[in-house]
């Protein structure tokens, strides 16, 4: 509950709905020990965005952004995040319900750790996800024999590293819209003679399909700027496991103009993606 | 309804912020890790080296020269060598940004001149060892590798460097010198990450340092090829313009280049420069 509280507070600043008005109430500013580490702050968030819009060699940009090794890496980025947001909402959304709506002896220790991969550093992750998937590993062998399945090295492997740092965003999003709905609608439907899925289908889901959708966007917007999981996990081989990142990074290495430019792309399609599913909400909701 | 519409829509706010705010960060979360480099040059008071001299080594000089840093610390009681390994051209991309270094060694001249041409180096890289490219297989060589062209197979996962650093530019140049063609699953960021798919038996053989394969001992098995002597890398040392710590940094030198420095290199499968 009290992460919710937290982040209905937080929204209320961010859309400077209430406490504008407030301000506009009394006719006080801003007090100055609130308003100047927020203008720091502030500027240290947009800086170094503004740095890489200023450093630009916009002259070479056009033939920089047609070279076919970019749009290798963008669509690759794009499907495997899209991908990966997919695998995390099919498993995601259930896991959420089954941490809001049961009861069961140590579900606060599985709620903590299903948001491990929130604060474990990615790399340690693609090495995990090796151990327990890679050719050798502990599931993986078996994958292996069983099914000639491999993972690392392939798009596949992109996907479930991906996922697996994405996932607990879409998790945490969905249980705490999951808590803040009514739990007495589902209740009332399951008093009409409907089972809890069709509950669940019917009218739980309805209701929190907007917490749904921002916990995909960002789980989507997390997999598009993955880099340690999957270079780690899935290694980097042009057009099926370079995804964007990787490709910035290893640009920076020898052609910083290139790397620049790979960013400018990568920022270009979050903004126009964020941008777009917000203005959709905005309208509907 | 409408409460819980309007919250929804706040949360919804929430996570779009979050959203860019994540994406900026994680688009940087390389593994650029200069963190450690801090150098002490105040402790100059005392009359003989004291302080910290910092070193951005190629990755296949860990082993060697962090045994010679150890012997540098113990011969000059009160300074401390800290060191910075990766792929050479990461490490030279960081000088070139400002990371506060002492010395330079790099695992191929050109990566030293990205260094030399922004004049962040002090006078001329001496070459100090040499290496020699070895295939690195699984313990036991299940597959029977025996030459460069065995690579070839497809049914082998080979893993390769990235072509920007200097093992993959080798091993690119030992490829074309003997006209094959080698599609590996993955082009790593050093030599060290690929030596690791190998370790892990992710990969069944990779190209790598003679040095990485003799620092690996069991882990893997190293094959030998004619070609590698096409493709023979001269590893450069530099003392870095803006040294927070020149002196001790020149002294350090002064150890790799020594016989005692070059006895613990040749251990590691280094050839003499």
């Amino acid at each position: 509950m009290t992460q919710l509280d937290t982040s209905d507070a937080a929204a209320e600043t961010l859309k400077g709905g209430p406490g504008r008005r407030r301000v506009r109430m009394t006719g006080r500013g801003v007090p100055l020990p609130l308003l100047i580490p927020a203008l720091v702050g502030l500027a240290f968030l947009l800086l170094p965005l503004v740095a890489l819009l200023v450093r630009a060699p916009w002259r070479s940009l056009p033939s920089q952004l047609t070279s076919t090794e970019v749009w290798q890496a963008l669509q690759l980025s794009l499907f495997s995040a899209t991908a990966a947001t997919a695998v995390s909402l099919v498993l995601g959304v259930p896991l959420a319900w089954v941490l809001a709506r049961t009861e069961f002896p140590g579900r606060g220790f599985l709620r903590a750790l299903v948001t491990l991969p929130l604060v474990l550093p990615p790399v340690v992750g693609g090495v995990a996800l090796l151990l327990a998937l890679g050719r050798n590993g502990v599931v993986g062998q078996w994958l292996d024999s069983w099914f000639g399945i491999t993972l690392p090295f392939t798009t596949t492997g992109v996907v479930v590293a991906e996922a697996f740092v994405a996932m607990p965003f879409l998790v945490i999003s969905v249980e705490g819209t999951l808590r803040a709905a009514d739990p007495r609608y589902e209740e009332a439907a399951q008093t009409l003679g409907a089972s809890r899925f069709t509950a669940f289908r019917r009218v739980t889901l309805p209701l929190i399909a907007p917490g749904i959708a921002a916990g995909a966007v960002l789980a989507w917007a997390r997999a598009l700027g993955e880099f340690g999981a999957t270079i780690t996990f899935a290694g980097n081989f042009p057009g099926r496991t370079q995804t964007m990142p990787l490709a910035v990074y290893l640009a920076l290495q020898n052609d910083p103009e290139a790397a620049i430019a790979l960013s400018l792309v990568l920022l270009a399609v979050s903004i126009a993606v964020l941008a777009g599913l917000r203005d959709r909400w905005m309208t509907t909701s | 309804m409408t409460r819980s519409a309007r919250r929804t829509r706040r949360t919804l706010q929430v996570a779009g912020a979050g959203a860019a705010a994540l994406l900026a960060l994680s688009a940087c979360s390389s593994s650029d890790d200069s963190s450690s480099s801090k150098s002490d040059s105040s402790a100059s008071a005392s009359p003989k080296m004291s302080g910290t001299v910092t070193v951005f080594a190629a990755a296949s000089l860990q082993e060697s020269f962090t045994t010679l840093g150890k012997e540098f610390e113990k011969a000059n009681p009160g300074t401390k060598v800290t060191f910075n390994f990766g792929g050479s051209d990461t490490l030279a991309a960081s000088i070139t940004g400002g990371a506060p270094a002492d010395v330079f060694a790099a695992a191929s001249p050109k990566t030293m001149a990205i260094v030399t041409d922004k004049k962040d180096a002090v006078g001329t890289p001496a070459t100090f060892v040499r290496n020699q490219l070895e295939i690195a297989t699984l313990p036991g060589n299940p597959d029977k590798v025996t030459s460069l062209k065995d690579l070839t197979k497809s049914s082998l996962k080979v893993v390769l460097c990235d072509k920007t650093v200097p093992c993959g530019a080798a091993a690119q140049k030992a490829l074309t010198a003997s006209k094959l063609k080698l599609t590996p699953v993955s082009y790593e960021a050093d030599v060290k990450s690929a030596l690791t798919k190998v370790e892990l038996k992710e990969a069944d053989a990779a190209v790598v340092y003679k040095t990485d394969v003799h620092a690996a001992g069991s882990k893997v098995q190293g094959v030998e090829f004619p070609e590698s002597a096409n493709a023979i890398n001269d590893y450069p040392i530099v003392l870095l313009k803006n040294a927070p710590n020149a002196v001790a940094a020149k002294a350090f030198i002064a150890l790799v280049q020594s016989a005692e420095g070059q006895k613990v290199l040749s251990a590691a499968g280094f050839l003499k420069p």
